[in-house]
């Protein structure tokens, strides 16, 4: 892009012909990028674009392939974290690099003590350093509290303070404003817009819009690796432009289909209740139907209760009130068998580790589910000439490749046969309901295209399918009914068939990114959801809200309903 | 029945061992690296001691000795799983394994087919001439002090801690995390080699394959008793090195109350009811047992 830009003291950090790979997998290819010094200057790009790897780089915690960092115009290398912090490079990761069980004061000097000669810690010498450097840049701290009691946002001005204390001038932050509440993040871009007026360099890995309307002079846009364009960000500057940068235009997969046509509820899911890893509600009064011949798509961002919902329903998470029934029997809170046996089938999101058992051959892992059966083993020893039999079928069916691979580990398939043939073996169990966890995930265009035939024609076959994605567009495309799960409730859905299928706009592209912000404003008032509302947003679930295609995105982010016709009107 | 004063320095010069090995675990473990391997370090340790104390008639030289036996056994350890990333639990069976078996070996090497070792002729001073307070009761007390401040006030304990809980925000600010945990493992050995030396040079005077008998298991489940802390560590030593006076002063008398098989498993016995009863409570360092490795991504 800039690589006519001269190596120059104007610019804190040049970085020239990065080249970066994991594995076979290029992250970074060629890539220059100019960042001006005292500004705050933001890379922008979709998950797995590249921008992290680029700044861990730069921080030393890996190492590039081959390329050249340029520090206020001199070539420096940079090999490990000491070496960054050496040349005054602070990084903030996106999960805090923080001891829980140290206080704060312990935290900010770890890694550079102030201690007399026998290595004792001069703790009020410290104190009193770290005292100084946080009222100049206005960081309230409570120096002696433990990290794990204090808040995400103070956590971060714990990151800060640390990189402040080591005299950085180049901030790298990594997601800042994931975690933190709108308070929290306005006071955020208040302390960054202040480092600018100390010539301080800082740069913002995000991918939200919002956030660099309001903080960032300069923008540089990743897609794939490739330093797409880098742009000033003016009043002018207009969010779609930064989107669409960001976004390839995905083609679409041609899906044709079948004729809607329901049949009976064969997953009912009602007023379900269930706690997360933390102990805390991660579903509240969730309900759902999913119909025979009907794909159901939930649409959500991570984390906002669809592992639990996935979880409960196939037994591996205890229940705490609520109903889950199978063709009207209900199957909460037994075993992960029984739910098998009351078919139920599910195509976990991660095949590495849950899907598939990678050291078996892909024989053995065909069976898995019904290695019980009479056709596969006799009073507990297995029959292997059926097993394989039945794996090469699927191995034919699926066209799975190499396609003489019944005998060899299902580790050394590649990514897109191993989800083919955990897809081939779920489906090849006949199931009333298909459970889809992000069943495309990792795979190239090509293989997810097949993946998406396979559901549909699975729907025309009658079964009904739940189909859990965080890509909006894949629910999109193939699924009856979308509806949205946020912070553990289902906020509505919109019926697909009723409108006609109209394609994805760029419109919603945007607004996915954008919106996200949003979410942390509704968490915030969501967690202070009172059992009147919980009533109400209930009753709500019962009268099943219709939502129309264009809300689908905006609740996913956490936006409000009423919200949401004030915006467009 | 015993005086007081006598079950006193007897709970003391019990538990010494048990304190120099356990303090050995705190600050492996603190640093991350499970030291199972803590037993077989004591053996050797102890088969280090007597054999140099033997040979040169100088029991302090025999302590330095042991502990530096068990320091070249935890250097094995460290490398198998810090460089190596080994599994910690298997590599501490692995020590366990090697410490007596070499101890055994070389004793049958160097005294003439023995299977113990020549009885020593100087034991470790008596804290005060006409005292019955072993010198070794007293260093193990001083050493979880100096321990207890190590990791509370220096920049060293400080890092120790620091690669124990969250290796990864140590590695981000330029602390190396193989270094902190090298050399903790082989402070660990050294340590363990001192609570064995004590065993042979302190309460015995000779090694034998039974001298050590599960004592590094116990100091393991001290130091889970005093919850990784260096100075409850030493108040949990105290705790089993009383059992152990328990049981052999019991069962010396003439009146003994409880069959002598019962005494001689008791402090086993309270090992296991201490664990059962307050394992649950117990928070180990975050990052103990595991590996550190960069992430990829």
């Amino acid at each position: 892009m800039s690589l006519e830009t001269q190596i120059s003291p104007k610019y804190a950090v040049q970085m020239r012909g990065i080249l970066k790979s994991f594995g076979a997998k290029k992250v970074l290819s060629e890539f220059n990028i100019d960042i001006k010094k005292g500004t705050v200057h933001a890379l922008l790009g979709e998950n797995g674009a590249g921008k992290s790897t680029l700044m861990n780089i730069l921080y030393g915690l890996h190492r590039a392939d081959c390329g050249k960092i340029f520090l206020n115009g001199k070539a420096t290398n940079i090999r490990s974290p000491a070496d960054a912090i050496k040349n005054k490079i602070g990084m903030v990761h996106q999960h805090f690099m923080l001891i829980d069980k140290f206080t704060v004061l312990e935290n900010v000097i770890l890694g550079n003590e102030t201690t007399n000669k026998f290595g004792i810690l001069n703790i009020k010498k410290a104190r009193d350093r770290i005292l100084k450097v946080s009222r100049k840049h206005g960081l309230n701290i409570d120096l002696d509290a433990k990290v794990e009691d204090i808040s995400v946002g103070m956590q971060q001005r714990v990151e800060i303070l640390k990189a402040l204390y080591r005299d950085a001038d180049i901030l790298i932050f990594d997601e800042p404003t994931a975690v933190l509440s709108p308070a929290e993040i306005e006071d955020f871009i208040r302390i960054i817009r202040k480092f600018i007026l100390e010539d301080k360099t800082v740069i913002i890995v995000t991918h939200k819009l919002r956030e660099i309307m309001n903080s960032a002079d300069k923008c540089t846009i990743i897609r794939s690796g490739i330093n797409v364009d880098t742009l000033d960000i003016t009043e002018k500057t207009c969010q779609k432009d930064l989107a669409q940068g960001m976004i390839c235009s995905f083609t679409g997969s041609n899906v044709k289909r079948d004729k809607f046509n329901p049949g009976n509820v064969v997953l009912r899911v009602k007023n379900l209740n269930t706690k997360n890893e933390k102990k805390v509600l991660a579903l509240k009064n969730f309900s759902l139907e999913v119909r025979a011949g009907e794909i159901l798509g939930v649409a959500g961002v991570d984390g906002n209760g669809q592992k639990e919902l996935v979880d409960s329903i196939t037994g591996l998470l205890k229940v705490e009130s609520g109903t889950i029934e199978i063709n009207g029997k209900q199957i909460q809170n037994t075993s992960p068998r029984n739910v098998l046996d009351n078919k139920v089938s599910i195509i976990h999101e991660d095949r590495s580790k849950v899907g598939l058992i990678l050291d078996y051959t892909v024989a053995e892992n065909s069976v898995i589910t019904k290695y019980r059966s009479a056709n596969f083993s006799k009073h507990g020893i297995l029959k292997r000439k059926s097993i394989r039999s039945f794996a090469k079928n699927l191995i034919e069916k699926y066209n799975i490749k190499p396609n003489n691979c019944a005998n060899i580990p299902a580790r050394n398939l590649s990514g897109g046969n191993q989800q083919k043939l955990a897809i081939a073996r779920e489906i090849s169990n006949e199931p009333d309901l298909l459970i889809a966890v992000q069943p495309t995930r990792g795979l190239d265009i090509g293989a997810v295209e097949h993946v998406h035939n396979v559901l549909i024609e699975e729907r025309s076959k009658g079964r009904a399918i739940l189909l859990i994605s965080l890509e909006i567009d894949e629910i999109l495309q193939i699924s009856d009914t979308v509806c949205v799960i946020y912070n553990g409730c289902n906020l509505g859905e919109f019926d697909r068939n009723a409108a006609d299928g109209k394609k994805v706009t760029n419109k919603k592209k945007s607004d996915k990114r954008t919106l996200d912000e949003k979410e942390t404003i509704s968490k915030k008032e969501s967690d202070k959801t009172t059992p009147d509302e919980k009533e109400t947003i209930n009753k709500k679930e019962s009268d099943k809200r219709i939502l129309d295609e264009k809300e689908i995105g905006f609740l996913m982010m956490g936006g409000r309903k009423n919200d949401y016709s004030r915006k467009i009107s | 029945m015993p005086s007081l004063l006598f079950i006193l320095s007897a709970t003391l010069m019990y538990s010494a061992p048990l304190v120099f090995a356990a303090l050995g675990g705190v600050i492996s473990e603190r640093s991350g690296v499970i030291n199972i391997g803590i037993e077989g370090m004591m053996v050797i340790g102890a088969f280090a001691a007597t054999t140099t104390a033997h040979f040169t008639g100088n029991p302090w030289l025999g302590f330095v000795f042991g502990g530096l036996a068990g320091g070249i056994l935890a250097l094995l350890h460290a490398v198998a799983c810090v460089f190596l990333k080994a599994d910690q639990t298997i590599s501490g069976v692995a020590m366990n394994l090697i410490g007596p078996g070499l101890s055994m070996f070389l004793c049958g090497v160097l005294f003439d087919g023995n299977s113990t070792t020549t009885p020593i002729k100087n034991k470790l001073p008596k804290i005060l001439v006409g005292s019955d307070i072993d010198i070794a009761s007293l260093m193990s007390l001083l050493l979880s002090v100096l321990i207890w401040f190590v990791f509370s006030s220096t920049k060293w304990g400080l890092r120790v801690r620091a690669v124990g809980e969250n290796p990864a925000a140590a590695d981000s600010l330029g602390i190396s995390v193989s270094k902190i945990r090298v050399f903790s493992v082989i402070l660990s050995g050294i340590l363990a080699g001192f609570g064995g030396s004590a065993i042979t040079l302190g309460i015995v005077t000779q090694f034998s394959s039974s001298c050590v008998a599960g004592q590094g298991f116990m100091a393991l489940s001290a130091l889970i008793f005093g919850k990784w802390k260096p100075f409850n560590t030493y108040l949990a030593c105290l705790f089993f090195g009383f059992a152990q006076v328990l049981s052999i002063t019991l069962n010396s008398g003439s009146e003994s109350v409880l069959p002598p098989v019962i005494l001689a498993i008791l402090p086993y016995l309270l090992t296991i009811s201490v664990l059962i009863f307050f394992v649950g409570k117990s928070v180990a360092p975050k990052a103990n047992g595991v590996p550190y490795e960069k992430s990829m991504l």
